[in-house]
């Protein structure tokens, strides 16, 4: 199968309200980014485009047609959106590229979360009969995942924190973090809970934002003249929807999509996890079984900073970053959608050799 | 070179304004099963299930797909929701499509669905954005001014929209799942129904419907062993332009020229009105007949409206080239599944295995979709054969 690379990648500050910017402008200053990055002028410059966004978040229908202005689409080309994060739209393009209708593909996910009040708007993602209309929120039942694991003896109060002050300080060293700061688990143990067992500190922010990647074959990767990371493995699984049907404590999808990715065929020097609470990212590296020879969410995740529709795109992001610095030679990016952790991709990158 | 995939179950639920007897998960699964037992598999068979719909405000549910993987025996494996504004229900077919022809999947399950009757259709497209002009006009009123436009710039005279309406409806007369059944329907009755946007009466508009609409799309090895004959992918298309720009046409948008050129350019057609046999298009107004007859090349620009006239686009009276036999949008309209159903009817005649509205030695079928501000468009091509 033909050899994919990522080429380039820029995502927004993490802003807690993007005040009177649209979505069009919150897109816009990525993209010139990541434009300028590959050294491409626009949309036009690739073979193929493709989104992720939600209606829900802008409140209107067709989110994403306003999202084709930013682009410069005329004349027309080829473009495709999933109601997901960009992490799914990224997984769209590679198929394409696999086979054989692009050699070359722009992917971005923006959202526009603070007008509304996401973890209750996120309540309509579950079943419309017997659990939407009981308004169960995301952060209720996560919390409801964090007290299974901690009556289960899985985890303490404390690991969780110390995966709240671990991204804190990573965070330090990521310009476009919300929430960041030299915070140990104490300080985070001293705040009151607010939703039993979870913190403020142990839940991800509301953040404003968008983030862009660029994806081409490894072949025009070398003739663009660009670092790149090859992406040697990709895969996602959905779980049952109904919470009850699962094990909550662990997660089968990802340890799934993960050996189907070939994480098993190397070290993993980085991973990225989009990890909304603090205990899930526990349940994520068990699942994987990953030691202290990874470093996990360098970045801080996405409890510092959730640009939702784009963190899945991020975390790819972010392991490509730290491959093209030098930083690692191979990494995992994990994506999540649902409550409680029901949807996972996974996907592998590694070092490209020098063009 | 992509991979070779073929159509080889087809699965519909019928169509009505209201599908009270079952959920949203029971109408996906209708079609689900329906498109399993065609291609006589089960669940288990399928490697990736890819969903698609219109925007979720048409039922309240946001990024259903999490909540349809049960239904859809998708537990344990790849989903995927595709939303490309009303030509969804073609993009899902060819992203999963895409699925088998990256050589990724060898067999996968996608369908579409609209269950309308959950809410209003009218608002969900229309309500107020913070940035923007508010247009309460839904999409009869959107369209309305370009039809105008394609009239005084062709000449057509009155009764050719009428004259659509009629002829998708005397085809969806001969198809059992079509929402609306007026086999009496006649010009004086279209005529004299009552203008909503003027041209357009209300005769000459899609109704709401609900309903879902799912294939089995497999690679190469699998349909040579199917149990009833594949429809062949012979080409795919996607294209999108901005809803405005200065100096759009959009009577006859380039994004749609540019997609249809590439799906030929694919299937090897040259004269799509001579090298197809039969088109199923997304007409959703009556209208929208004739302009995309010229705008996918089956006509001189300003013309469309002759071949309509003509028959030519009617199964009933024998054309040569018929559109939407099936009766088309114009007979059921479950917005994000109408696309998938044109696609999914394209590979029913092919198959030939359309019933009463079977097109006559039908090898070769267009299935299109269109969404947004006619700026979004899904083409394929599909061949009874495999070149």
């Amino acid at each position: 199968m033909k050899e994919i690379a990522i080429v380039g990648y820029q995502q927004s500050d993490c802003v807690s309200d993007a005040g009177a910017l649209n979505e069009v402008e919150l897109i816009i200053p990525v993209l010139e980014r990541v434009f300028e990055q590959v050294g491409i002028s626009n949309a036009q410059d690739v073979d193929f485009v493709c989104s992720g966004s939600c209606d829900y978040l802008q409140g209107a229908a067709f989110a994403f047609v306003l999202g084709v202005d930013a682009l410069g689409a005329v004349p027309p080309i080829k473009e495709s959106h999933v109601e997901m994060d960009a992490a799914w739209a990224f997984y769209e393009s590679i198929l394409k590229i696999r086979m054989g209708h692009a050699d070359s593909a722009l992917i971005y996910g923006f959202g526009k979360s603070s007008p509304g009040e996401l973890p209750i708007v996120l309540s309509q993602q579950l079943d419309p009969y017997y659990l939407a209309p009981q308004w169960v929120d995301t952060i209720s039942l996560a919390a409801l995942q964090a007290r299974l694991m901690l009556d289960q003896g899985k985890i303490t109060e404390r690991d969780m924190a110390e995966v709240v002050a671990r991204s804190r300080r990573n965070a330090l060293n990521n310009p476009h973090a919300q929430l960041k700061g030299d915070v140990t688990a104490d300080e985070v143990l001293a705040e009151e809970t607010y939703l039993s067992p979870l913190r403020k500190a142990d839940i991800c922010p509301v953040s404003d934002g968008a983030s862009a990647a660029v994806i081409c074959t490894v072949e025009k990767a070398q003739e663009w003249g660009l670092p790149y990371a090859v992406i040697t493995g990709i895969d996602h699984i959905i779980e049952s929807h109904n919470p009850g049907m699962r094990d909550l404590t662990d997660s089968v999808s990802t340890r799934k999509a993960a050996e189907n990715a070939g994480m098993g065929e190397g070290k993993v020097d980085v991973a990225e996890f989009y990890a909304p609470f603090s205990h899930q990212e526990i349940i994520l590296t068990r699942a994987l079984g990953l030691g202290d020879d990874t470093s996990i969410n360098p970045s801080g995740g996405v409890l510092a900073g959730n640009l939702m529709m784009a963190s899945g795109l991020s975390r790819i992001g972010e392991v490509f970053n730290r491959i093209v610095r030098g930083e690692a030679d191979r990494g995992l990016a994990h994506t999540t959608s649902g409550p409680c952790l029901q949807h996972n991709l996974v996907a592998i990158l590694e070092k490209g050799e020098a063009a | 070179m992509a991979n070779l995939a073929a159509v080889v179950g087809i699965g519909q639920t019928s169509y009505t304004t209201k599908r009270d007897d079952v959920s949203i998960a029971g109408l996906v699964r209708e079609a689900a099963v329906n498109a399993l037992d065609d291609a006589g598999l089960t669940f288990k068979d399928i490697d990736a299930v890819i969903l698609g719909k219109a925007p979720d405000m048409f039922e309240g549910v946001i990024m259903p797909e999490i909540y349809l993987t049960d239904a859809l025996g998708c537990n344990g494996k790849p989903m995927l929701r595709v939303h490309t504004a009303g030509s969804v229900g073609g993009s899902t077919a060819l992203v999963a499509a895409s699925h088998v022809q990256s050589g990724t999947f060898k067999r996968v399950l996608t369908v579409a669905f609209e269950k309308q009757s959950e809410s209003n259709a009218m608002w969900a497209l229309s309500n107020p954005q913070p940035f923007s002009t508010h247009l309460n006009a839904g999409a009869g009123g959107y369209f309305a001014p370009i039809i105008r436009e394609y009239i005084r710039r062709s000449g057509a005279p009155d009764e050719v929209g009428i004259k659509v309406a009629v002829k998708d409806r005397l085809h969806g007369a001969r198809n059992p799942l079509a929402h609306l059944q007026l086999p009496d329907i006649t010009m004086e009755e279209v005529a004299e129904s009552f203008m909503l946007w003027d041209p357009i009466r209300y005769l000459e508009s899609c109704p709401s419907s609900d309903g879902a609409c799912a294939m089995v799309i497999a690679n190469e090895e699998l349909a040579d062993k199917a149990s009833k004959r594949p429809a062949w992918i012979r080409g795919v298309a996607m294209r999108s332009e901005p809803t405005m720009y200065a100096g759009r046409e959009e009577v006859n948008p380039q994004a749609g020229r540019d997609c249809a050129a590439d799906v030929y350019a694919q299937a090897g057609i040259k004269d799509p009105r001579q090298d197809l046999d039969v088109a199923e298009v997304y007409v959703p107004f009556s209208w929208y007949e004739p302009m995309w007859l010229e705008n996918l090349g089956f006509a001189p620009k300003g013309e469309g409206w002759k071949l309509t006239m003509e028959g030519a686009t009617s199964l009933i009276d024998g054309g040569d080239i018929p559109w939407n036999p099936s009766g088309g949008v114009l007979s059921s309209n479950p917005i994000g599944a109408s696309g998938m159903i044109r696609f999914a009817e394209a590979a029913r005649q092919v198959r030939n295995d359309a019933g009463d509205h079977q097109v006559p030695g039908a090898k070769l079928a267009l299935g299109h979709a269109y969404g947004g501000g006619a700026q979004f468009y899904a083409m394929w091509v599909v061949g009874s054969e495999k070149s």
